[in-house]
């Protein structure tokens, strides 16, 4: 029989690049690999030598989409090693800034790099003719979180304001007024979001992930908590290594993650939200329920719906920390260098971000390692891939293609973090 | 017929931030679309159209043979090619590997470093094509890149000041953090980021890379007279533009 292939040069509306290849035998699919080749980078070797301070302004730069992620997991663990723990307003800021940041990042994924999948447009500009009030608004979101790391942070790609233990310089109540007024339009501009995308036509799918995600005792999780599991895990950050393990494959440039003795699994929006629901505000809760969604979605496509809930939440998250911030005494908690490992685990816009460093005895990084959250979604991604294209075998070349392309959107990889362009190639006899 | 310039956006070795802050120009975004037809933006659309294109945005640093290639075929379609922030420009933060063995440092990384294929340099993109302008920073200022957009739509040369972080200090009435004994490499660096850092109280940290006539031992003098380690002064420079000539300490 002839070779069909068929190729896709890369997967638009994601951040990076890498490739995929689908290999069908016999009307079989026998092998499905998510090929990652961004350019490595190397941050953990060039993080040697350097000073505890310089940590996380260096790790902003993995990622310019979520730069306070890695910034958040360094000053974590840094303050770890050095036995400190930063409380109060300085740790409402912490949640403050991270709002901002699912803010933006959820409203630019949901409505410019997402919905033209359910809708038929190749982009948000396109989508704008026939749904401009809709671009319009979720732009206006965006902003919002912009506006909210700009005011924290000074920018919002790179802030310039974190640091360890605390701030360079803390607002005054009257600097986070203004934004509260912009949050609370937000907030309804969200809430219509998540309307708008519970009416969109999702396929009947869903996979049996393991959920990872953080867990603490009274928050939906962004900087603190216990690493938990749908399969029962309950462990310190501290303890990752003993459960998880990274290991690397031919075909791509980001190391794969996987549980020790059970392998793939899931982090991000769906893990998050099915591991903390309980955590939601109750008018949070009854909006998921309106939505549509149960305690626990498994439909990667409804994603789509939770990162919407998300924003809601990080609105009136923050609308409360704003309302209850009192400027604190000092904008970071002096620190004194030891030897010794730290660890901090938060929760980017796509899950957790793992890191761990060990410093000697003035505070310079001996050793580093950061596992961003799309490398431990890689193997969830190719079981995806290859349960959504082994149900299409059957169609034509360009609706697999579709298929594929959105089953890798469905989690809004960033490449960046680990890996390059997506290059879709099928092989089938 | 579509009669608007084309625009593309390309990616190499970096974080994606600087071809974000296109997007992140929330009220402007939708009357550049209008102004021009972006005809190839892979981070934000599936619809990639064929060259020649008008203006190319460049960002990230060529890392792997492949790329060297790559940017070679992306300045044969297009009428101009503009890089866009500290990696295309300088070989950002990966140009820290220029200083260093990369046999060590992708082993200190990856355990199986035979599968890696990659430069033992991060060199901006000037280093392999003619570029038409270079926008600094990590990351880019979006009003800048409003500008070179704006520039490029009217046929006229972009107005980017390459002064120092220091008047825009004394611009936005920053009393100078230098003066209070805190290390700043303001006077070196490149101004464009309307000066942040010292606005947030800490010293300016040289993300836009050397301003037009940078004087390094002057600066080194300076930082040692504050107390500052000359370790430190020389971490401070070597970050995210450690490659440009501006920042080396002859």
């Amino acid at each position: 029989m002839p070779t069909r292939t068929l190729r896709v040069d890369y997967l638009a509306r994601v951040e990076g690049e890498g490739a995929l290849e689908l290999r069908i035998e016999d009307g079989r699919l026998v092998s499905t690999r998510l090929r990652i080749f961004e350019p490595p980078r190397l941050f953990e070797a060039l993080l040697r030598g350097r000073a505890c301070a310089e940590v996380p302004d260096i790790v902003a730069r993995i990622c310019g989409i979520c730069p306070v992620a890695y910034q958040m997991s360094a000053v974590h663990a840094i303050e770890r090693a050095f036995g400190h723990r930063v409380e109060g307003q300085l740790r409402s800021l912490r949640r403050l800034i991270y709002c901002g940041e699912w803010i933006g990042s959820h409203a630019l994924h949901v409505a410019m790099l997402h919905a033209p999948d359910f809708l038929g447009y190749p982009d948000a500009i396109r989508m704008a003719r026939d749904h401009g009030d809709i671009l319009r608004n979720a732009l206006a979101l965006k902003k919002a979180g912009n506006e909210l790391i700009r005011v924290l942070g000074g920018r919002e790609i790179h802030p310039v304001n974190v640091r360890p233990g605390g701030f360079f310089r803390v607002p005054a109540r009257a600097e986070l007024a203004p934004i509260a007024q912009t949050l609370e339009r937000a907030r309804d501009l969200a809430v219509h979001l998540v309307r708008w995308v519970a009416g969109f036509p999702f396929p009947d799918f869903e996979r049996d992930y393991e959920f990872v995600a953080l867990r603490h005792p009274h928050e939906y999780p962004f900087n603190e908590g216990r690493l938990v599991s749908s399969a029962g895990l309950d462990i310190d950050i501290a303890d990752f290594d003993r459960e998880f393990e990274e290991r690397q494959v031919p075909h791509s440039t980001a190391l794969h993650a996987g549980i020790r003795s059970r392998g793939a699994y899931l982090v991000g929006p769906l893990a998050r939200y099915a591991l903390n629901f309980d955590r939601l505000p109750v008018s949070v809760k009854a909006l998921a329920r309106e939505a549509g969604l149960g305690p626990v979605c498994r439909n990667p496509f409804r994603s789509i719906i939770v990162r919407a809930i998300e924003i809601v939440y990080a609105c009136e998250e923050a609308l409360g920390l704003i309302a209850a911030y009192e400027p604190p005494e000092v904008a970071a908690v002096p620190l004194t260098p030891r030897a010794g490992i730290g660890f901090g685990c938060t929760e980017a816009p796509r899950g957790i971000c793992w890191h761990r460093y060990e410093f000697d005895a003035d505070g310079n990084v001996l050793t580093a390692r950061i596992v961003p959250p799309t490398s431990q979604n890689q193997p969830s991604m190719e079981a995806d891939l290859g349960a959504v294209a082994s149900a299409a075998l059957d169609q034509s070349d360009e609706v697999l293609r579709e298929r594929c392309e959105r089953s890798i959107r469905n989690h809004d990889p960033c490449i960046s973090c680990s890996t390059h362009f997506l290059r879709l190639s099928v092989l089938r006899p | 017929m579509d009669r608007r310039p084309r625009l593309a956006v390309w990616k190499f070795a970096s974080c994606d931030g600087c071809q974000l802050s296109l997007l992140d120009c929330e009220d402007e975004l939708l009357a550049v679309a209008d102004a021009l037809e972006i005809a190839s933006f892979p981070e934000a659309s599936s619809a990639v159209a064929a060259g020649p294109y008008d203006l190319s945005l460049v960002e990230g640093s060529i890392t792997t043979a492949h790329d060297a290639e790559r940017i070679r075929e992306v300045r044969r379609q297009s009428r101009h090619l503009v890089t866009i922030g500290a990696c295309a420009t300088a070989g950002g933060v990966q140009a820290l590997r220029n200083f260093a063995s990369i046999g060590e440092l992708v082993a200190a990384v990856y355990p199986s470093p035979q599968y890696i294929e990659t430069l033992a340099t991060s060199t901006p993109i000037a280093a392999h094509v003619a570029v038409d302008f270079e926008l600094r920073g990590c990351p880019i200022n979006k009003t800048q890149l409003l500008e070179v957009i704006g520039a490029f739509l009217a046929g006229r040369k972009p107005a980017v000041a390459a002064y120092s972080v220091c008047i825009e200090c004394k611009r936005r009435g920053t009393v100078c953090v230098m003066v209070q004994g805190v290390p700043c490499l303001g006077p070196l660096t490149h101004a464009g980021c309307g000066a942040l850092c010292p606005a947030y109280r800490r010293g300016c940290y040289g993300c836009y890379g050397p301003m037009e006539t940078p004087n390094v031992p002057a600066l080194a003098q300076r930082w040692q007279a504050l107390g500052a380690p000359a370790k430190r002064f020389e971490h401070a420079l070597r970050s995210f533009n450690a490659a440009a000539q501006g920042f080396q300490r002859e």
